[in-house]
């Protein structure tokens, strides 16, 4: 393995010839699972670390998330906070371009005057306005009916912020630092509630879910709609809930009962 | 194993003199972990291909055991200051920015995706195989 | 009366002048895009509550007065109007530039224009957005290959007249997809209309042709060509029949809406308290886009003088944009009603009117799209035979001396 690097004008590794074959393979190139010998070329073996894709956004799944406005109470911002620590968005001092994933909404009913105060955040539609319009494919719906945006291909153009009911995605309006690993952002793109994907992902639950858990609240109940055994298919089968902008048909993840 | 590694890095470097490497190339970082079986060379030419098509396996499908993750480059290949504390990745001369830097490439990613390892991923830093006949093999093949 | 001979326009210092005036506009977008793009939107008056402001305003005006520019050749060719002929290939250069010059500001106000070519090879077929970035660059095709046959030698008319027609078609279908850019938007109010669709053209006609009169006449005064008072007035009064049209549909939207009980909201504030925006509807929009320039070009006697039609064909140009800001930026001024029978208020602004002021670098964006519009337009003209080195009267239409038709 000799890489010269005479010329100075390339870097040696551009140099090398022996094409590895493999390159479409997903399941080429894994750290972290077992050690694997494949064959690059014929006579060439190279160690790599095997395995298949593990699509955790299972289509049999559709994750959903149950507001009970009831426990919700008006002066708790718990769910919020949880959001902005696990996702790394915070107030910087301009409200009107802040990043808000989450935010809490006080109602008054102009007919009765009912106080109620409930979180909003993306409702995870299972036919989601915002990936109808995006331009590049960028907003996309999960297999598990988690909407997403891919910000490896989102331009900026905005267009799904235009077409969300729910005022839901955020745009980037500066240049950040210090995010977290697992929740990667940065200027120029849209983003919104990711129902806490990287957690999703890995077996755990929301931070807003678990942070309403932990106070005491438990007005948010997340789980799978699609599973009869779970806590929230039960309780949506057996309490009256609504979806918000029911007239649109969008079907959201996001339900709401007591409202 | 720790041999072996020294072996390794001492042999992948950059594959030329380390008292040419000073004035003729970009003197990469060393990087903490395992080495990657399929080579240095492998990586150098490949590791924009392998992040960009693995990225779309966590993004889209949700597979959190990529191959190429991102987080785990950062993981294993920030280096850290005096004090202890992990440098940013893509500072001036820091891993993901010497080469680049020196074939005048651009990259995004860190606009974005954190510049230094969580706390949590030491995993990634814990050498994760004692098979020493299957490092040698590969040395032999690699050195050859 | 001589044939119709096409001459490159000469570099007069006054046109030079010009030139470099618009090459300043230009840079100085340039400098501002590089702005924006280094410390974020930040620096615009666009925030996530109006999250289309200023630039989306002159991107979309250019775009819809392009197609709108093409008409005067549509007419020539398509239906016949021979009047119009020697303006032709002049209608289809405008169109094609200030096509890209709305595209320039549209691409440069994204968050990462640095991705373009992500937007040029990732579709998703669902989108209207994405469908309208193959009418954009067909209708480069169409109107390019359009160019050609007219100037090319020996080539047939009836061939001018096919690619007319598809040019004049797909100019349709492009201010169609501009148009449901909003009309699709099913999630607010101000929007969501089939009637975007016909509004957008019937606005395209109108801003289009009053752009490309201003222009006309200008650059035939700055070359020293004659341009006939009839030709104008013929023009003119075509303007008027548009803004018209403007007018009309835009009183069948606000109807409509406000037969709506779940659109009252948006069409009180609008039509009625929304501030600026109804200062703009009513003075900008209907009256100065509209009434006086119907006035001025159907006046009886006035009604002839170049100076009411140029004054019109200007007054359209402002209405425009009146027209545009009002539906853009005021179309989401109105907070989206998600809980209706409630009154919602939050730390996200629920409930509260949004506010918009746009910042220097957004104007500098938009004025260099136009900027860039009228100098690519300047430039062509320069390097290809687009313009008569006459349009007098006795020229272009010799055999009807009584003015009549259009
Ligand atoms: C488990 C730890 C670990 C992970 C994870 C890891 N690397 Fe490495 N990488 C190493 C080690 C060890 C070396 C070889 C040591 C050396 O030569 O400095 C190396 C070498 C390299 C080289 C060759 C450097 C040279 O000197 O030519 C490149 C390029 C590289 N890695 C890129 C990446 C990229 C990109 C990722 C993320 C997809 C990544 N690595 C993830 C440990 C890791
Ligand atoms: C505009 C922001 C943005 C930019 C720029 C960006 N990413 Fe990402 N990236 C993300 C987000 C968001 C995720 C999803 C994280 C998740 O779901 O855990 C992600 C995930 C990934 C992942 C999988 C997660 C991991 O770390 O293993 C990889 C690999 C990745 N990106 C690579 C890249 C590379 C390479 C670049 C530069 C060419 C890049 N990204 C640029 C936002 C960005
Ligand atoms: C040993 C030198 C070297 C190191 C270390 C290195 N790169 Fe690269 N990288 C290159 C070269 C050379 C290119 C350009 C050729 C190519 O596309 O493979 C490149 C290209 C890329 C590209 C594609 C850029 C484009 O616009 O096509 C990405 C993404 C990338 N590198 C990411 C990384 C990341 C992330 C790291 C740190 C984990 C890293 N690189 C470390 C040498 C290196």
């Amino acid at each position: 393995m000799s890489c010269s690097l005479k010329n100075g004008s390339e870097l040696p590794a551009l140099k090398f010839n022996k094409k590895p074959t493999e390159m479409g393979r997903r399941e080429f190139m894994r750290s972290g699972a077992a050690l694997a010998t494949i064959t690059l070329a014929p006579g060439v073996t190279l160690m790599a670390f095997g395995g298949k894709a593990e699509a955790n956004a299972n289509p049999a799944t559709r994750w959903g998330l149950l507001v009970d406005t009831n426990k919700c109470t008006p002066d708790c911002d718990a769910c919020v906070t949880a959001c902005s620590t696990e996702n790394g968005w915070k107030d910087t001092g301009h409200p009107e371009t802040d990043a808000q994933w989450i935010r809490k909404v006080d109602l008054v009913d102009l007919a009765t005057g009912r106080e109620t105060s409930l979180p909003v955040m993306c409702q995870h539609c299972e036919n989601p306005p915002c990936v109808d319009v995006c331009p590049t494919g960028a907003s996309f719906k999960r297999a598990d009916g988690i909407v997403l945006v891919d910000k490896h291909i989102c331009i900026g153009c905005r267009y799904c912020m235009m077409a969300c009911p729910y005022k839901a995605r955020s745009f980037v309006h500066e240049p950040l630092t210090g995010q977290k690993s697992y929740a990667p952002r940065g200027i120029g793109t849209v983003e919104s509630c990711t129902l806490c994907v990287h957690r999703v992902d890995s077996g755990r639950i929301p931070a807003c879910v678990e942070a309403c858990d932990a106070i005491g609240h438990r007005a948010l109940i997340f789980g799978d709609m699609n599973d009869p055994e779970s806590d929230i298919a039960k309780r949506l089968l057996a309490y009256p809930s609504l979806a918000l902008r029911d007239d649109l048909g969008l079907n959201p993840g996001v339900r709401y009962t007591s409202l | 194993m720790k041999a072996f590694l020294t072996v390794l890095i001492l042999l992948m470097g950059l594959g030329f003199p380390p008292a040419l490497s000073q004035t003729l190339g970009p003197v990469v970082p060393k990087a903490t972990g395992n080495p990657h079986p399929e080579g240095n060379l492998f990586m150098r030419i490949n590791h924009s291909k392998l992040l960009l098509q693995d990225r779309n396996l966590t993004v889209r499908l949700g597979d959190r055991n990529i191959g190429a993750s991102l987080k785990a480059c950062v993981a294993c290949h920030t280096s850290t200051d005096k004090n202890g504390q992990p440098i940013p990745i893509n500072a001036d001369k820091q891993f993901c920015s010497v080469c680049h830097e020196y074939v005048s490439a651009k990259i995004d990613c860190f606009q974005c995706h954190a510049t230094v390892p969580e706390k949590k991923t030491e995993a990634f830093l814990i050498p994760k195989t004692s098979d020493s006949n299957a490092l040698a093999a590969y040395l032999k093949e690699t050195s050859e | 009366m001589q044939r119709t001979i096409y001459r490159e326009i000469k570099l007069t210092p006054q046109i030079i002048q010009l030139a470099v005036l618009l090459v300043v506009f230009i840079l100085a977008a340039g400098g501002a895009e590089l702005y924006i793009e280094e410390y974020g939107h930040i620096v615009t008056g666009m925030t996530n509550q109006i999250v289309w402001g200023l630039p989306h305003v002159f991107a979309i005006f250019l775009i819809v007065a392009a197609s709108g520019a093409l008409n005067v050749a549509s007419i020539a060719s398509v239906f016949g109007k021979s009047p119009y002929k020697p303006l032709a290939r002049l209608s289809g250069l405008l169109a094609l530039a200030l096509l890209a010059g709305g595209l320039a500001v549209l691409v440069l106000d994204l968050g990462r224009p640095d991705r373009l070519i992500v937007a040029m090879t990732k579709y998703n077929f669902v989108s209207i957005f994405a469908w309208n970035i193959y009418l954009y660059t067909g209708f480069f095709a169409v109107v390019g290959i359009y160019l050609y046959v007219q100037m090319e030698r020996g080539i047939s008319p009836s061939v001018v007249k096919v690619v007319g027609t598809a040019a004049f078609l797909w100019r349709l279908a492009l201010t169609t997809g501009t148009g449901s850019i909003f009309g699709w938007l099913v999630a607010r109010d101000a929007y969501n209309s089939a009637i975007m669709a016909p509004l957008f053209i019937v606005m395209s006609f109108a801003f289009g042709l009053a752009v490309f009169i201003l222009v006309v006449k200008s650059i035939c005064g700055l070359t020293g060509r004659a341009f006939g008072a009839r030709l104008l007035h013929r023009l003119g009064r075509l303007l008027g029949i548009f803004v018209a049209g403007v007018l009309f549909f835009v009183a069948v939207q606000h109807l409509t809406n406000l037969y709506s009980a779940q659109r009252i909201g948006v069409e009180r504030f609008i039509l009625l308290s929304g501030g600026i925006y109804t200062q703009l509807f009513w003075f900008g929009q209907v009256l100065i886009g509209g009434i006086i320039p119907l006035v001025l070009v159907y006046h009886p006697t006035g009604g002839a003088k170049p100076a009411s039609i140029l004054t019109a064909s200007a007054l359209v140009i402002i209405g425009g944009f009146a027209q545009l800001y009002v539906l853009i930026v005021g179309g989401q001024a109105y907070p989206l009603d998600i809980f209706p029978g409630f009154a919602a208020s939050s730390s996200f602004f629920d409930g509260q009117i949004n506010t918009y002021t746009p910042s220097l670098p957004e104007i500098l964006l938009g004025l260099g799209g136009v900027a860039l519009a009228l100098a690519l337009t300047g430039f062509g003209m320069k390097i290809l035979r687009i313009l008569p080195t006459t349009l007098s009267d006795v020229n272009v239409d010799p055999l009807n001396n009584s003015g009549k038709g259009a």
